[in-house]
């Protein structure tokens, strides 16, 4: 049984080795991807109830809505990112593996978006039809949630890997992210406001766009350092 | 080498070397701090006085070189329940080299859990994961070997298979670290003991 | 090198013996910078022509204003410091701040809040700086939250030291952020506590004011970093030495 010597895996080749198993695992267990999106359904529904089913209202408050309940169930979300790899040690494992962990981290997170953000994003249409967004905002919507999910998830990383193996470590996740996140929602919620009323929305879609790239660049080092202080 | 956990003392005074071939016992009771002292030789845990080295330089120094030469195995037998035992071995050893399917069939057969591969983790017993667990640090082909009480639930018939190729592992020059409570069925000569308070 | 004094100073009990030598100084300047400044404030300067004596509060919340921001910044360097060279004492300077810069949040805020009153008649306004101090205050109850829910000395400090870095990435971005949502929805009630615009009778107590507080941080810092020490070190066979003198 001797072992030859092999060549080491690449980095990007690790990275994607990770991603595909993360995917092949939600495969086995979809109500991980089911459970963000119903959250995100039932908070859009609560406001027509409490507010009024009057359209004309609905279309004032649906930028708010939207980007607050993606905000929200991206939070949901977050919290199994890195909780059940942490808890059997396979964080351990790909952090002992040689691999650039930064890399790793970044490859989960961007399976966890591919996973919980993008299926809010595909729903969103529907959603601000029901809140009485004009058809020709939809686009906005979409363009914006994309870019915002993708950012809200890359936080909720940073969220995931300080709180790690914490009591009340949930609660402690909202509360650590959720200030990081208000100039997103600020953005995100001006662009889809603008679409409605038919303007340019370009300028926050930017802004938006700069806090991914942003959050790309700096996130999974933040969370690389924070998950090396959570195993310990 | 010192380290402190909280308000314990966890390792004080601790110093040990181990060579090619060799092997080092790491026993106590409970408690001693065994289980930290793996966790600071794998680079998990940073001591506060003293260092680890591998080869003459500082882990912390050479890093991924450090790690590719490791195997380690905790506490968690690190496998995903839901995946079966190949595809969790798949990923872990595919996240050093190249997979060799055969290979891990052999292995998984040598540790007599062969009929685990295509089952899911979650419906295997301790002793089943635990053994999968350890033909991944046979696989990994690492040349230091870190194991976290390899012995625990397994029977008596899988502890000889485990000693034997622990054995295997020395003679061909490897290296291992072995934290557990009953003595290592070795070789005299190729294994130092290291006893924590 | 030039850096054993740095070392020496990052030494516990030298910093302890130091910070207890300081303190005195910087607490009784700060009461007697902040008694003229406030005699200055209230007694000296005129009423503003717009909202008569109503406009006074700006000497408490401008100064806490700044501080909470300031503090925030020193407990960023000061945990950057910590976790890049593994300097203890930065750790505990960063865990002393947190409590005194959520206290000068929370004062700000206050005080914003009550100037509401003569100013728009009401308790609260989503002004811009409000907003912003009120988002302060949410980071900096999660870095306490944070670390007071980790047992470990040493991994809340660095994780606390992480949080600290990504907050105050943050802290422009939402500033900004806020003053841009903040023009586009109500630009009327953007407050202007300070300015170039002041006479130099309400300016200079005002900048009295700034530097009192400063002092005053650094008193309150120094207690509490010696706290944070003794705290850590009550092992260490110094603390016995200097308790018994």
């Amino acid at each position: 049984m001797s072992t030859p010597v092999q060549a080491r895996t690449g980095a990007m080749a690790a990275a994607w080795l990770l991603f595909r198993r993360d995917m092949r695992l939600a495969m086995r267990r979809w109500e991980q991807i089911a459970d963000p999106l119903v959250f995100f359904l039932m908070i859009t529904t609560l406001f027509p109830l409490a507010l009024s089913p009057e359209l004309s209202l609905l279309r004032n408050v649906a930028p708010g809505v939207l980007w607050v309940a993606a905000l929200l169930s991206s939070l949901l979300a977050a919290d199994t990112l890195l909780k059940s790899d942490a808890a059997d040690g396979t964080l351990e494992q790909c952090i002992l593996s040689g691999q650039p962990l930064t890399l790793l981290l970044l490859a989960k997170t961007l399976a966890h978006w591919v996973l919980s953000g993008l299926p809010l994003v595909l729903v969103a249409p529907l959603v601000a039809v029901a809140l009485g967004v004009p058809a020709t905002a939809l686009g906005v919507v979409m363009a914006g949630l994309l870019m915002g999910t993708m950012t809200l998830s890359l936080l909720g990383a940073i969220g995931a890997a300080l709180t790690l193996g914490l009591r009340r470590g949930h609660l402690l996740l909202s509360l650590l992210v959720l200030p990081l996140a208000m100039p997103l929602l600020i953005f995100g919620a001006r662009s889809t406001e603008l679409a409605i009323a038919g303007e340019n929305a370009s300028g926050p879609l930017y802004l938006v766009a700069a806090l991914m790239v942003l959050a790309l660049t700096l996130a999974p080092l933040t969370t690389a350092a924070a998950a090396r202080i959570g195993v310990e | 080498m010192q380290l402190w956990r909280g308000e314990r003392h966890v390792l004080r005074g601790v110093s040990f070397a181990v060579q090619a071939g060799q092997a080092l016992h790491v026993c106590g009771p409970n408690g001693a701090g065994k289980t930290t002292l793996l966790r600071v030789a794998c680079g998990l845990l940073h001591p506060e006085e003293g260092s680890v080295s591998w080869n003459g330089a500082d882990i912390r120094a050479s890093g991924s070189g450090f790690l590719a030469s490791l195997a380690y195995l905790g506490h968690e037998p690190a496998l995903k329940g839901d995946l079966t035992a190949a595809e969790n071995l798949a990923f872990d050893i595919g996240l050093r080299h190249a997979v060799d399917a055969p290979q891990v069939a052999a292995t998984l057969a040598d540790l007599g859990v062969a009929d685990c591969a295509d089952l899911p983790c979650r419906v295997l017993s301790a002793g089943q994961r635990r053994r999968v667990a350890l033909s991944r640090i046979l696989l990994t082909g690492a040349q230091l070997w870190i194991l976290d009480e390899p012995f625990t639930n397994l029977d008596a018939a899988s502890c000889e298979r485990i000693s034997a190729a622990l054995a295997q592992h020395l003679a061909r020059g490897g290296l291992a670290l072995v934290a557990a409570h009953q003595g290592l069925n070795l070789q005299a000569g190729s294994v130092a003991r290291l006893e924590l308070q | 090198m030039k850096w054993t004094w740095f070392h020496k100073l990052a030494s516990p009990p030298h910093f302890y013996r130091l910070a207890g030598r300081l303190t005195p100084w910087f607490g009784w300047s700060a009461l007697i910078v902040i008694s003229a400044a406030l005699y200055g404030g209230l007694v000296l300067a005129p009423p503003d022509y717009q909202q008569g004596d109503g406009f006074r509060i700006v000497y408490v919340h401008a100064p806490a204003a700044w501080m909470s921001l300031f503090t925030y910044v020193v407990m960023a360097v000061a945990a950057a410091v910590g976790l890049i060279w593994r300097i203890k004492l930065a750790h505990a300077v960063a865990a002393s701040c947190a409590p005194i810069g959520a206290s000068f949040t929370l004062i700000a805020l206050v005080s914003g809040s009550l100037w509401g009153v003569p100013m728009w008649g009401t308790w609260w306004v989503w002004d811009a700086r409000l907003t912003s101090e009120l988002i302060l205050l949410f980071l900096y109850l999660g870095y306490m939250a944070l670390r007071s829910s980790i047992d470990d000395v040493q991994r809340a400090d660095r994780a606390g030291a992480i949080l600290a870095i990504v907050g105050v990435i943050n802290v422009p971005i939402i500033h900004y952020s806020v003053e841009w949502w903040n023009s586009l929805h109500q630009t009327s009630t953007v407050m202007r506590g300070d300015g170039p615009a002041m006479p130099a009778s309400m300016l200079t107590p005002l900048l009295m004011m700034f530097v009192g507080f400063k002092l005053y941080f650094g008193a309150v810092l120094l207690t509490r970093v010696r706290g944070e020490v003794l705290r850590r070190e009550r092992n260490a066979a110094w603390i016995g030495e200097v308790l018994q003198k």
